[in-house]
């Protein structure tokens, strides 16, 4: 068979559940999930800051779980259900979501590279744990690296999505105060 | 408080305006980016530390499936990259790095080969298959073999293996100082080598554009004019014929203010080739062949009175640079810097030190974040503890009697010290590990055989450099200024662009505050660009906490130049009395004061006379409250505050609208200039300064300027603000 993807002659059709879309992509085995959602699909949210697991900027949701895409080939998403950052504002007025707000008010990002991965790491963690006392946040945000802004200010925007989702009062508004 | 301080944003915390794009996946970052027909480079690299090239073949490279093309340095015919300073070569030897190795490696990873590829997996796939033969040389490793007496030489030029060798202060008589000293303590320290390791490694997108007769390269640079620069003479091309873009950047700490050789092969393959070129550091060329930073050695000594006040500093720090000159800093960046900073913010009255930079066979190194500052600190406060014992005081009291306290203070550095609370910072460190109950628990712990150690480490951070600093490091290249340009369009729409470059300090929304107060506008009015050099016709970039200290002010005398020209233009058009705005000359900020402080609701009705009153708008969640207690004390002759001009010259556009309900119905043009001008005198009225401040006469009768542009570079001016 003649290259014509740039692929390699190795090629497979796969089918990607991302964001609630069927996408279908033909590519090399050896691809990682991250580069598909990135270069095949351009959903460029997700990020490669380290390519071998270590810093978490490429984490997204696969059956809801927070996973590495750059330890996870695309093939083997095949099935499953992807959600990336992309998904997390609304679609239709781009309104963000109180995740990304509670970041926003509490200055968890600066250059923001990091920062797609933080947001599906707490939105597959709150899912699970709607629970999670900041303890337990802090923990889990241990998984990822920032560079920029240090940890506290994320651990307090996760903490402060979950109190105000346990509280159902919209997050942010106890923030207004300190414009 | 002064209500025209409640209602300026500098100051106030302000939603990031990057933020949306950034928490949405929106943002744009290099590797974002995706052209047509775009190839992927990756690097062959050195796997020895120092050898010479017997053998380059990339035959089975160029028949790898997906391979487009291999160059080598003989291939791609560039210039090298060459720091330079202006010193002799007794204090600086000048030395070159090719953008790919030539016939000699010096560290590994070095590039020796770029291999262009459809697809970065093939591209990695072709660098498998490279053949690079090396006879390898001896390698220096640490500065003990640089500096050994028949070292084998990294550089040729390089007598040595000493690029810098500068002693930039020397006290006279310095040596009877300590000979007399009743103390001397001496301290031998050594930091590692780091790693500055933004989460986004760096990376270029080049591509000529044929219609431009241009070269886009999209870098994520902390300089980008710098890039510009190189690019240019490594590609043989006029500077206008190189355009740097710099999207969304994931961080730079410094490691991405010099310039690389990677980005430069990169534009190189895309001119050969003739289509876009993408290259994305890999995370293991990141850690290895990057940029690193910091591995000196300190060998110092200072002389104590009995007292333990500090009579004399006397240090030799070396600083391994590793195989190259990064450009423009030079290797010079780390030791001149630890030799014009060490003394810090204690008093030292007499200051000798020899800085050296040293050419070792590992990855070159870049400014990081403080540059030398971490490891010069140490060794000071080593030398400090040190005295303490022998002089058996306490190690904050021996801090207290040398910290300076007298400001300015011009130190035997030459630096002059902006007033700082050293000794006050101090006393309330002590008081709060006192208060913590550290001391207590460390005596508890002493009692019980066990040790808690509790140290004090002082130091302040010179930021913002001027051009002087950097004249003094004697570059060939002096940074320091920075241009700044305002321009209002004809929808009453500013944009700003300036010199530096974000890279996570959110600029779009800091020096959009900045012209917002000084132009009184709505934030939402304002918009910034930076990052691309046709844009701006030079910057230095960010670093060095310089952009808003240099950039920041060059951007708000160009806005306060634009409000000069709105008022004229007012002035002119719709002939607003003499006295009515009080403003005085060119570049002045906010001249009119305010006639009242109150909020929209309580501005008196707009004046039949002018042509157009409109309520202020504000994009601000909560707008001040009015206040009852706060008045002007000053009567002023201006028309109400609370309205504001357009200056658009369409007189069929302006809409009158006497409430505060129709914010949105005005016409988008000059928003709260007025008011804000105000706001910023009434400001400067409070602390005092406003009287010093004479109004001069309008100018009335002048013409509207033909450009509404204005550029300031803000080393011409030594306003203070």
């Amino acid at each position: 068979m003649n290259d014509t993807t740039g692929l390699g002659d190795d090629v497979q059709l796969i089918t990607l559940d991302v964001n609630g879309s069927p996408y279908e992509v033909i590519t090399a085995p050896r691809r990682t999930l991250v580069d598909v959602l990135r270069h095949d699909l351009r959903l460029t949210g997700t990020h490669v800051g380290c390519e071998h697991g270590i810093c978490g900027a490429c984490t997204v949701l696969v059956d809801g779980l927070p996973v590495r895409a750059c330890l996870m080939f695309a093939a083997q998403a095949e099935g499953a259900r992807i959600t990336t950052v992309e998904s997390l504002a609304d679609s239709r007025t781009g309104e963000l979501s109180d995740l990304q707000r509670a970041f926003t008010a509490h200055h968890g990002l600066q250059c923001g590279f990091c920062t797609p991965g933080f947001l599906m790491l707490a939105q597959g963690f709150l899912a699970e744990r709607p629970e999670a006392a900041k303890e337990e946040i802090r923990e889990v945000v241990a998984a990822n690296l920032c560079r920029c802004t240090g940890y506290q200010t994320i651990v307090e925007a996760i903490d402060a999505c979950a109190t105000a989702r346990r509280s159902q009062r919209p997050v942010g508004a106890e923030e207004d105060s300190c414009d | 408080m002064t209500p025209a301080k409640d209602d300026r944003l500098v100051g106030r915390s302000v939603a990031r305006r990057e933020d949306p794009r950034l928490l949405s996946g929106r943002g744009r970052f290099v590797d974002d980016i995706e052209l047509p027909g775009m190839l992927h480079a990756q690097f062959v690299r050195s796997t020895v530390a120092h050898g010479t090239i017997t053998g380059i073949d990339l035959t089975r490279v160029r028949q790898v499936p997906g391979v487009v093309a291999a160059f080598t340095a003989a291939d791609l015919e560039l210039g090298d990259i060459t720091a330079r300073l202006a010193r002799p070569l007794s204090e600086f030897v000048p030395t070159a790095m090719p953008v790919l190795a030539r016939d000699r490696v010096r560290y590994v990873g070095e590039p020796v080969a770029v291999v262009i590829a459809r697809d970065p997996y093939l591209a990695e796939d072709g660098l498998e298959a490279a053949k690079v033969t090396y006879a390898p040389l001896p390698p220096i490793t640490c500065e003990e073999q640089a500096l050994a007496p028949g070292a084998p030489r990294v550089h040729a030029e390089a007598a040595g293996n000493t690029l810098v060798d500068v002693g930039l202060f020397a006290t006279e008589g310095i040596d009877e100082i300590f000979d007399r000293a009743p103390c001397v303590v001496h301290v031998d320290v050594r930091t590692g080598r780091q790693n500055a390791l933004p989460l986004e490694t760096r990376g270029a997108v080049a591509q000529w554009d044929a219609r431009e007769e241009q070269l886009v390269l999209h870098t994520c640079t902390q300089t980008p004019h710098q890039v510009r620069t190189v690019a240019s003479r490594c590609l043989r091309l006029d500077e206008r014929a190189v355009r740097v873009i710099v999207p969304d950047m994931g961080g730079g700490f410094g490691l991405k203010c010099v310039v690389g050789r990677e980005e430069i092969a990169t534009a190189a393959a895309a001119l050969r080739l003739g289509r876009p070129v993408k290259w994305i550091e890999d995370r293991k060329d990141a850690l290895s062949a990057s940029f690193l930073a910091r591995e000196q050695h300190y060998t110092a000594r200072a002389a104590f009175d009995t007292d333990g006040r500090i009579l004399g500093l006397d240090a030799d720090v070396v600083c391994d640079m590793g195989a190259y000159s990064c450009y423009p800093f030079t290797a010079g960046i780390e030791p001149l810097m630890a030799s014009a900073e060490m003394p810090g913010v204690y008093k030292v009255p007499a200051y000798r030190v020899r800085g050296r930079a040293i050419t070792t066979n590992k990855a070159p190194t870049a400014p990081y974040r403080g540059v030398s500052r971490p490891s010069y600190v140490m060794a000071m406060e080593r030398l400090m503890e040190r005295a303490a014992r022998e002089l058996r005081l306490a190690p904050v009291e021996i801090r207290r009697r040398n910290v300076i306290t007298d400001f300015p203070y011009t130190g035997v550095n030459n630096i002059t010290y902006d007033p700082g609370s050293y000794l006050e910072s101090l006393d309330l460190c002590e008081r709060a590990v006192r208060e913590a109950g550290w001391y207590d628990r460390q005596a508890e712990a002493t009692a019980e055989g066990r040790h808690i150690g509790i140290g004090y480490s002082c130091f302040s951070e010179r930021t913002g450099y001027g051009s002087a600093a950097f004249a003094q490091r004697k570059m060939e290249v002096v940074p320091g200024f920075d241009l700044a340009e305002v321009r209002m369009d004809t929808s009453g729409a500013v944009t700003v662009t300036t010199g530096t470059v974000s890279h996570g300090q959110s600029h779009e929304t800091t020096m959009a505050q900045i012209v917002a107060d000084t132009l009184a506008l709505d934030l939402a009015k304002v918009k910034l660009h930076q990052g691309d050099t046709d844009r701006i016709t030079y910057g230095w970039g960010t670093f060095a906490s310089r952009s808003i200290a240099v950039g920041g002010s060059a951007v708000r005398l160009a806005a306060g130049k634009l409000g000069d020209k709105l008022r004229a233009i007012a002035a002119a058009e719709w002939g607003i009395p003499r006295r009515t705005p009080n403003w005085t000359g060119a570049g002045s900020v906010g001249a009119t004061t305010r006639m009242s402080h109150s909020p929209t609701s309580t501005w008196p009705a707009p004046p039949t006379s002018h042509p157009i009153c409109c309520p202020r708008t504000s994009s601000r969640a909560s707008p001040p409250p009015p206040s009852s207690t706060s008045t002007t004390t000053a009567p002023s002759p201006m028309p109400p505050t609370g309205w504001w001009w357009s200056c658009t010259r369409a007189p069929g556009r302006w809409k009158s609208s006497p409430t505060s309900a129709s914010r949105t119905a005005v016409s988008p043009s000059i928003r709260r200039w007025w008011r804000g001008s105000a706001g910023a005198a009434s400001h400067r009225a409070s602390r005092g300064r406003s009287s010093s401040r004479s109004p001069t006469t309008p100018r009335a009768s002048r013409r509207p300027p033909a450009s509404w542009t204005t550029r300031c570079p803000p080393h011409r001016r030594s306003r203070r603000w």
